[in-house]
């Protein structure tokens, strides 16, 4: 019953053809389509929900259905998305797998197709996925379970470790931030929870997977990383939904905590297919001397609203977003950056570089706030875009503010094209004109790409050149 | 039409103010207004626009055009409309109305009532020259004016100010140059604010016709540094053909005065506008600039220099529209703010799907000299052609320890240092616009709103 017969495999499953498969649906628990406090109950009821948390839920359902959508200056798509024909909790009713052999065999099969347990044994330090609502595997390797990371999803994170959960849970994104972090709130399930003792230094990276496997679903999941003082972590997420013929929508909510001189670096490579909404709250705290750190990559889903923020509260706290995004025809990224600065010293700096192919709007958001009486503070921003066609459309908006004397900003932005120069040149040498602009483009995004973990930089560059193909002649 | 100015002078002569007029504006279009001198079709405008503005809700900090501004402000609640001055007060102000040395015309308007209007020379009238009040123009040359009057939308958020502009204006100029006339000095207008609480509706209408050349200046003043009053202005600049157009708005309203501003500039093929928005006055003061390149070959400069003090607050927004292949245009605006004075900058360049060979620029500058002040910065992009040179930049920042530490060494005092710096850095913009003599004058301008800052 396989859609779609493709056997490429990629290390990191995020070329677009790669994800555009399905399996038939054989869940136990459904919570239907629409959202009520029924809904609400069934999700509490199945996941065994402590008092607070189904109480949180109801809370944020209330939030939701009273928060107005963000029409006055988000794209008129988002009214296409229909709250009542989504189904928001799908599972098959099973506890997350901590061996590979034990995962059902259907999902075993997509996972491996997309290359996750491959992946593992190559250089993961751990692996997270989930397939609708709920993980089916989790795993980390023995010798950074030993040293005290604790790596689970948010639902046993909330169970067996409540005093370091429920601390910072909600903290960083309250659940009245905006329509769809309230949404989260109240229908969350999935994600990852991870805490890094003080000290630790994760060697390698962990890692997340992200599917959505089911017609007219809506993933929510809800992760939250704690890095306690001194320690390292970097953490990778991948997301990839078969192409319906409906709208899905994913919206997830990811706090970060970094502790006193923590680092966390949070990598996410999105390659949904052209039908989901995907609309993200992402925002990180760093304390004194802590660093987080975005990398931001959008090429799927046919709208993205996601603007990762870092909350700067201690001293020489330092917030950077690197962001990448590809859109191609029918497709709207609406990406950028949130830096709020909150402490003397703080540093933070954004770069954007975003590529409108064919028919494709790309849009750069950003905020950034220096209130008063701040000294030292820094921001940086450099918005870069690249227009390929003549209907290819970018925007940017970026809203900075800044009060008192002691703080610098700079915000930079340009808009260019392939240059004709350039392909010229290249024509001369034998490539194709498709040859030359691909190159072109790769150039364009080089300096950024080359910051990247090298597995992600190569599947990314081969991703522009897929994408490339054929949008121009 | 030659004794036209002292036909009106007469009228001023009479010296009899009404007392009834001291209505609020938000009590509507005076009844019997109409009766005196406005055509009909006029009248019925500023019905409908009364209607317009009625309906239109106030706007709202959460609406994206409004973000960063405080829109509280906006209160118009205590404002009156303009009264008839007296003898002795229109004399004083026509004394302190010094501006250029040289002009072609002058017109001076206070408290929305023309004081006086130095007419062009007969040259220049027998050559077509239009240089007329309001009321006259629309009967005079009822044809071009209908036209082009407020033919603009307001597209950067102030639609019910516009709207209430048009229905309460009765006050203004009207400007035509006719093809290939070129007008070497520049035209004066001043608005003055003069009774407590008292509003204006400032309007200019400048049409150039083909390969003509105008220079404008506006001066906006307070007859009093701290009365309270409203000003609610409107402009559209037409520069037709190869046009060229030079534009100075010099605004100097007193520290309480709340003040809206909407232009519009239209730049037709090879045509070129500049404009230089001078900020010094006003409690809350919103400046829109909508500049319109829809001829190839266009040229559209935009530069402005706001000087905030005490709690002052400069808002502007300003919209680059290409809407022609192969135009130009380019912003500067700079902001020196001390005490607790805010500004806030929202920009757009918006270049249409067929507008290629588009050269943009925009370049937002704010230096903060104080912990208090506060500067918002919304530079934006909206490119839907391809083959487009756009750039966008904006900073915010202080004084150079360094050329501060400089100038102290030479043995000059820290106030007067800050300052040579802080007009070093405003002049700039000002040296852009190529018009010496207007530049000179915006220079003397900064200057006096320097020496009315303390020094601590």
């Amino acid at each position: 019953m396989v859609t779609d017969a493709t056997t490429e495999t990629s290390p990191l499953g995020i070329e677009r053809n790669v994800g555009n498969f399905a399996y038939p649906e054989t869940h136990v628990h459904d919570a239907g389509t629409g959202l009520t406090e029924m809904t609400v109950h069934y999700i509490s009821n199945i996941k065994n929900d402590p008092d607070w948390v189904r109480e949180f839920r109801l809370n944020a359902l209330r939030t939701f259905l009273s928060k107005p959508m963000p029409t006055h200056w988000a794209s008129k798509d988002l009214e296409a998305i229909v709250f009542d024909n989504i189904r928001y909790y799908l599972s098959s009713g099973t506890q997350a797998k901590r061996s590979w052999e034990d995962v059902p065999e259907d999902v075993k099969r997509t996972f491996e197709r997309l290359g996750i347990p491959e992946q593992e044994r190559k250089f993961l330090a751990g692996v997270e996925a989930q397939f609708d609502s709920e993980a089916v595997y989790s795993n980390i390797k023995k010798a950074v379970g030993e040293q005290g990371v604790i790596f689970v999803g948010s639902a046993e994170g909330l169970k067996d470790y409540p005093e370091i959960f429920r601390k910072w849970f909600g903290k960083v994104i309250p659940t009245g931030d905006n329509k769809f972090s309230a949404l989260n709130s109240a229908v969350f399930s999935g994600g990852s929870f991870i805490y890094v003792p003080p000290g630790v230094k994760v060697k390698h990276p962990l890692q997340a997977y992200f599917r959505i496997n089911a017609e007219n679903f809506g993933q929510f999941e809800r992760t939250l990383i704690i890095c306690d003082e001194g320690s390292e972590l970097t953490y990778m997420e991948g997301c990839t939904a078969p192409k319906f013929n409906t709208a899905t929508l994913h919206s997830a909510v990811v706090e970060l905590v970094a502790l006193k001189g923590a680092k966390i670096q949070y990598i996410t490579v999105q390659n949904w297919s052209a039908n989901v909404f995907n609309l993200v709250t992402k925002r990180g705290l760093a304390h004194e001397d802590a660093e987080v750190k975005w990398i931001d990559c959008n090429i799927g889903s046919r709208l993205t609203m996601k603007y990762p923020g870092v909350v700067m509260k201690g001293r020489r706290a330092r917030g950077e977003v690197l962001s990448i995004a590809l859109a191609s025809d029918g497709q709207h990224q609406d990406t950028g950056a949130k830096m709020v600065h909150a402490a003397d010293e703080t540093t933070s700096n954004i770069i954007s570089k975003s590529i409108s192919i064919g028919k494709g709007r790309a849009t750069y958001r950003g905020l950034v706030h220096i209130p008063k009486h701040l000294k030292n503070c820094k921001n940086n921003t450099e918005c870069d875009a690249l227009l390929i066609n003549a209907n290819s459309r970018t925007d940017t908006y970026p809203a900075i503010t800044v009060r008192g004397t002691g703080n610098a900003v700079q915000h930079e932005a340009s808009v260019s094209q392939v240059s004709a120069e350039q392909i010229f040149y290249m024509q001369q040498r034998g490539l194709t004109e498709a040859q030359a602009v691909s190159l072109s483009v790769n150039g364009f995004v080089n300096d950024l790409v080359r910051q990247f973990p090298m597995e992600y930089s190569v599947e990314l560059k081969r991703l522009i050149e897929l994408e490339m193909e054929g949008s121009v002649g | 039409m030659i004794n036209d100015t002292a036909v009106l002078d007469g009228v001023m002569e009479t010296d009899s103010p009404q007392e009834t007029s001291a209505r609020t504006i938000l009590s509507g279009i005076p009844e019997g207004r109409s009766a005196d001198h406005l055509p009909v079709w006029f009248h019925e405008r500023q019905q409908i626009a009364w209607s317009r503005f009625a309906s239109l809700p106030m706007p709202a900090r959460k609406d994206q055009p409004w973000r960063f501004s405080n829109v509280a402000a906006l209160d118009l609640t205590p404002f009156r409309l303009g009264e008839v001055l007296r003898h002795a007060q229109r004399s004083e102000i026509l004394e302190r109305s010094v501006g250029l040395r040289g002009v072609a015309g002058r017109i001076i308007f206070a408290d929305d009532h023309l004081l006086r209007r130095d007419p062009l020379s007969e040259k220049l009238r027998q050559l077509g020259v239009v240089f007329q009040p309001l009321e006259r123009a629309m009967i005079e040359h009822e044809e071009l004016f209908r036209k082009h009057f407020m033919s603009q939308p307001t597209r950067l958020g102030s639609e019910k100010f516009a709207a209430l502009h048009e229905a309460l204006v009765t006050s203004g100029t009207f400007i035509y140059v006719p093809r290939g006339v070129e007008v070497e000095l520049p035209i004066e207008i001043f608005h003055w604010l003069h009774k407590d609480d008292a509003s204006v509706f400032p309007h200019m209408l400048l049409v150039a016709d083909e390969l003509s050349k105008v220079t404008v200046i506006e001066h906006f003043r307070s007859t009093h540094p701290r009365r309270r009053g409203f000003a609610c202005g409107v402009n559209d600049l037409v520069a037709g053909r190869g046009a060229k157009i030079r534009y100075v708005c010099a605004q100097s309203w007193s520290d309480n005065v709340v003040a809206v501003q909407v232009n519009t500039t239209t730049a037709d093929r090879d045509a070129s506008a500049m404009s230089l928005n001078v900020n010094l006055g006003g409690g809350y003061s919103r400046f829109e600039s909508f500049s319109r390149l829809t001829g190839e070959g266009a040229r559209s400069d935009l530069l402005a220099v706001s000087v905030g003090e005490g709690s002052q607050e400069f808002d502007a927004r300003t919209l680059q529209s290409h809407e022609s292949p192969h135009t130009t245009s380019d912003l500067l605006y700079k902001n020196s703010l001390s005490d607790r004075a805010r500004a806030t900058f929202g920009g757009l360049i918006r270049v249409e799907p067929h507008a290629h060979f588009t050269d943009a620029y925009q370049t937002v500058r704010n230096l903060l000299l104080s912990d208090d002040a506060e500067a918002n910065s919304m530079p934006g992009l909206e490119i839907m052609a391809d083959n487009v040179k756009c750039s966008h930049g904006a900073t915010s920042g202080q004084l150079d320890p360094d050329e501060m530490f400089y100038l102290l060494a030479r043995g000059i005092s820290a106030p007067v240092a800050q300052q040579l710096l802080v007009k070093g850095f405003l002049n700039e913009v000002v040296l852009r616009f190529d018009n010496p003599a207007l530049a000179a004058k915006v220079h003397e301008l900064i200057n006096a709103k320097f020496a009315r800052i303390p020094r601590s």
